[in-house]
């Protein structure tokens, strides 16, 4: 059954990476939605 | 003294006559204007111009269709664009994204602040789509029942040797619970997301359900990465063996087992397992194509192009649809995302139950291949007898994979 609960515990790393990198790339909806004049910070 | 009497009475005639006159040709004048010069719109493409304005403003009419009453109060608002009426003009060309809008914000979809077909998709997604979904899925549940209770669950019929195979390998079976596990969280995320407004606000209300829409978006967005790579993984590692064989029409022809009697042969993949596969990946590919279309928003339209190659084929043209549209608002795309993401997904799911079922309850022995990754060797003999075949032509015999540390030395046929 370790496979199964490694397979497990990837998606939850998966999940929280792939959210993490598309932020940290500039993939947030916050930032492809607005203009350069807006400041979001 | 006639005379001058008679002379008054000529004048006053003359001069009665005079104003008559005067009165005739001056209401003929108010009555009938000239018709004013017709105006060209040629230069804004049949859009109002700056003679149109103007003239409005004088409470003229402009020839237009749309041409407002002129203002009947000239202090208000007589000297904006159309007076105080309502600008047509203007909300026909939002309508219909004509109109030169600019935004601070954002995006190919920024500037469209109309979007009518949007009704289209919203009666859609609130009707058809949640209605059919889940009777399906409610039918799928009921007919599994149903055959479990008359087939009941199916046992491994010979006598069991006590000797375990190797089926899986850690690899193959991390690469299904991936997949697999990332499809029933996405499954429940996106069925909470879609009916919770008529499901599960009249249950908890609408502050409870706030955070779990919330996070139901979020861990459905996030694990969708997941599910693509165990998708990827589960085709490298397995499509070599869902090659159709001749093998396959025997066991459809005897529904795996279910008629005719005994177990038809099959090696590492039944027909029935191939069908679960290619359903798999053909629905799988198509809902991460949905799902990335959605995922991105208004960066990877997908519809007008496909639309655009259906059109070539003639095939909505020969079963009634007519020529699909090939150009839409970017909310369009996205709203086909939606529906189609969401189709794909029921059918996908309803699909997937059966193999839940058939992978734990349904069948003894058969949650082991993917649980410890051994089965009971008269399990596979009855379900995969060719496959257990080729292992003992290759020496893999059963005993040298019976580990009791559930190491085994050999790997699966490959």
């Amino acid at each position: 059954m370790k496979a199964m609960f490694l397979a497990f515990l990837a998606i939850a790393v998966i999940a929280v990476g792939a959210d993490y990198a598309l932020d940290y790339a500039g993939w947030s909806s916050a930032e492809r939605t607005t203009g350069e004049a807006v400041r979001l910070d | 003294m006639s005379a001058r009497t008679s002379s008054g009475i000529g004048l006053f005639l003359l001069v009665f006559v005079g104003l008559v006159a005067a009165a005739l040709i001056g209401t003929a004048v108010i009555d009938r204007p000239e018709p004013l010069p017709e105006i060209s719109r040629e230069a804004t493409g049949g859009a109002q111009t700056l003679e149109d304005i103007l003239r409005r403003q004088e409470g003229l009419h402009t020839g237009q269709k749309t041409d407002p009453e002129p203002n009947v109060d000239p202090s208000v608002g007589a000297l904006s664009t159309r007076g105080s009426a309502s600008d047509p003009d203007l909300w026909r060309g939002l309508r219909y994204d004509t109109a030169n809008v600019t935004t601070q914000q954002q995006g190919p979809a920024a500037t469209v602040l109309i979007q009518d077909g949007g009704m289209r998709w919203l009666e859609w997604r609130n009707g058809p789509l949640k209605e059919w979904g889940a009777w399906l899925l409610i039918g799928t549940l009921v007919a599994l029942a149903l055959f479990y209770l008359v087939r009941g669950r199916i046992r491994i019929d010979g006598e069991k040797t006590g000797h375990k195979v190797k089926r899986f390998a850690g690899i193959e079976r991390f690469g299904h619970w991936l997949l697999a596990g990332s499809f029933i969280i996405l499954g429940i995320t996106g069925l909470l997301v879609l009916f919770g407004r008529i499901a599960i606000i009249p249950l908890v209300g609408r502050d409870a359900y706030a955070p779990i829409a919330a996070a139901s978006k979020w861990v459905h967005n996030s694990v969708a990465w997941a599910f693509m790579l165990g998708l990827v993984l589960v085709f490298v590692m397995w499509v070599i063996h869902n090659l159709p064989n001749r093998h396959d029409l025997r066991w459809l022809a005897q529904g795996g087992g279910l008629f005719g009697g005994g177990h038809p042969p099959a090696k590492k993949f039944n027909a029935g397992q191939k069908l679960i596969f290619w359903s798999t990946i053909v629905l799988g590919a198509s809902i991460s194509a949905s799902g990335l279309s959605l995922l991105f928003p208004f960066e990877l339209p997908m519809f007008a192009k496909t639309f655009d190659v259906l059109n070539a084929t003639g095939l909505p043209e020969l079963v009634g649809f007519g020529t699909l549209p090939t150009e839409m608002a970017p909310h369009e795309e996205m709203q086909l995302a939606q529906l189609w993401h969401s189709i794909v997904a029921f059918v996908f799911i309803a699909i997937i139950l059966a193999h839940i079922y058939l992978g734990s309850i349904g069948m003894e022995g058969a949650f082991d291949a993917m649980g410890r990754g051994k089965v009971e060797l008269q399990w596979a003999r009855e379900h995969h007898g060719l496959w257990v075949e080729e292992l003992e032509r290759k020496g893999k015999t059963p005993d040298t994979t019976d580990t009791s540390d559930g190491k085994g030395t050999a790997t699966p046929a490959e």
